[in-house]
């Protein structure tokens, strides 16, 4: 029996289906049978992402109602052997499905997979409570912009009224020299207001709009500190304790010398 | 020498009835047992036609369980029909809880906690929560969102926290946007924001026993051996 994580936001734009699309692949390239399932349905990005558009022929309405059977709608991953991905329906709006549905298909995957990674429509609408009901944990992902805050917040307090273990945060999209000029809101603070546990922070990465516009989640290419962010983050997941990483790197001799020496 | 001439309980008569004039420097228990001394006594004095009683809590508000008291003693008497309980300046008579309530947890965005009485909240406030109460508001922790202190009307109630950072404060019909409305300086701390002349003031928390005599200053507040 496995688990179904939702990763949500409340505002759009902020990364949940980059998120979704990387830890998905991360926990598969750690071992794990992954299903990754998109629940925003009319609005499907997730196998774009993932480079699997092109490979769709049933999807997650056809499952619902019983159009297929939901082995012939998942779609097997290009690059790894254990990842699995159940689309959206495209032409089909939020009201395809209700809870119910979703919560069927969420337990009939968890049979299958260890990971069911449930990505979440934007909003608090139906969409966001259908993908949150079936879920067992939560992963909140924000920016640290003030707007993208005040709704992750807005979400935490629903996901707390849900059954839903407490939700973990993940910010995205930090740059560490604006925060430094001041320009914007560093991870303490973040965290101090959404008073939740912090599951990682993803740096700011040019790469990772790069290899989303190819369909190659940024997880796969080994060197990019956003991809070591979310492969941090996978393991967290697993349980393992692991140390944030460091997002600005000593940039000159002289700066490891003076910290060495006890200055600065 | 002024205490022990006045009397907890002062009777007027007027032309509709009685007055009951209740002070309200006094332990109210003590008033109960002079109002019960003064009934039980003097029985000659009230055996008369039915007469309406007005009773004046001053600035006194008393609890469900007080008034239940009070009208017992008063039930012994059965001339005498009360007519009305009032405290000064048309503040409801009844306080909605004894002391203050404590509640626990953040209230974040969108979330909204209405309180009766006087609330004391251990948790944050988050951008975007709500938390309304008819007493005073206190905040051990950060309140970064919408206080309304005083929601039905009572202009002393105040509004405290560990961190003031409010986006908007109310206190009774007065709106206070902080962030235009204040120098920073005035936020770092704990302070506390009231009611005066019609506006909301911020003020050091240290400030509170002056601005608000109601609120006892301690002084010698012990057990006794």
């Amino acid at each position: 029996m496995g688990e179904a994580i939702v990763v949500t936001s409340g505002k759009g734009g902020v990364g949940k289906s980059t998120t979704s699309a990387n830890i998905g692949t991360a926990l598969a390239m750690a071992g794990k049978k992954v299903c990754l399932l998109d629940t925003d349905i009319g609005l499907r990005n997730l196998d774009v992402l993932m480079g699997l558009e092109n490979r769709i022929i049933y999807d997650i309405v056809d499952v619902i109602e019983k159009n297929c059977k939901i082995e012939q709608a998942l779609i097997k991953d290009k690059r790894c052997e254990a990842l699995y991905l159940l689309p959206a329906a495209q032409t089909k709006d939020k009201s395809a499905i209700n809870s119910k549905q979703l919560r069927w298909l969420i337990a009939e995957l968890k049979e299958k997979f260890d990971c069911v990674v449930i990505d979440c429509p934007a909003g608090i609408e139906m969409g966001f409570k259908n993908a949150v009901s079936g879920a067992d944990r939560a992963i909140v992902v924000t920016t640290p912009e003030n707007a993208s805050i005040r709704d992750a917040d807005r979400v935490v307090g629903l996901l707390e009224k849900e059954k839903v273990s407490r939700p973990k945060l993940v910010v995205n999209r930090l740059r560490p020299h604006l925060v430094r000029e001041g320009g914007m809101m560093d991870v303490d603070e973040v965290v101090s207001v959404l008073a939740i546990d912090l599951l990682g922070v993803v740096p700011d990465d040019e790469e990772v709009i790069r290899s989303g516009n190819q369909g190659e989640p940024i997880v796969l290419h080994k060197k990019s500190l956003a991809a070591q962010a979310y492969r941090n983050i996978a393991r967290r997941i697993q349980g393992e304790v692991v140390p944030l990483l460091v997002l600005e790197k000593e940039r000159k001799f002289l700066g490891r010398m003076k910290r060495w020496l006890g200055f600065a | 020498m002024g205490k022990v001439l006045r009397p907890g309980v002062t009777i007027k008569g007027t032309k509709d009835g009685l007055l009951f004039l209740l002070d309200e420097s006094r332990p109210f228990s003590a008033i109960l047992s002079e109002l019960k001394y003064k009934l039980e006594n003097a029985s000659n004095l009230w055996d008369g036609p039915d007469t309406r009683v007005w009773i004046k809590l001053g600035n006194r508000q008393i609890t469900r369980e007080e008034e239940k008291e009070m009208r017992e003693l008063f039930s012994a008497r059965k001339n005498l029909i009360i007519h009305s309980i009032e405290a000064a300046n048309g503040k409801p008579y009844l306080v909605d809880n004894r002391g203050i309530q404590m509640l626990a947890g953040t209230v974040r965005s969108g979330q909204v906690l209405e309180h009766r009485g006087d609330l004391l909240l251990l948790g944050d406030v988050n951008p975007g929560g709500n938390v309304r109460s008819t007493g005073s508001i206190f905040v051990l922790g950060a309140l970064r969102g919408l206080a309304h202190a005083g929601g039905e009307g009572d202009e002393s109630a105040i509004i405290a926290a560990s961190s003031l950072h409010p986006t908007q404060l109310r206190i009774a019909e007065v709106v206070s946007r902080p962030p235009d409305e204040w120098d920073e300086s005035e936020t770092s701390g704990m302070n506390f924001a009231y009611l005066v002349n019609g506006q909301i003031a911020v003020d050091k928390m240290h400030q509170i026993s002056r601005i608000r005599p109601d609120i006892h200053e301690w002084k010698d507040h012990r057990f006794k051996a």
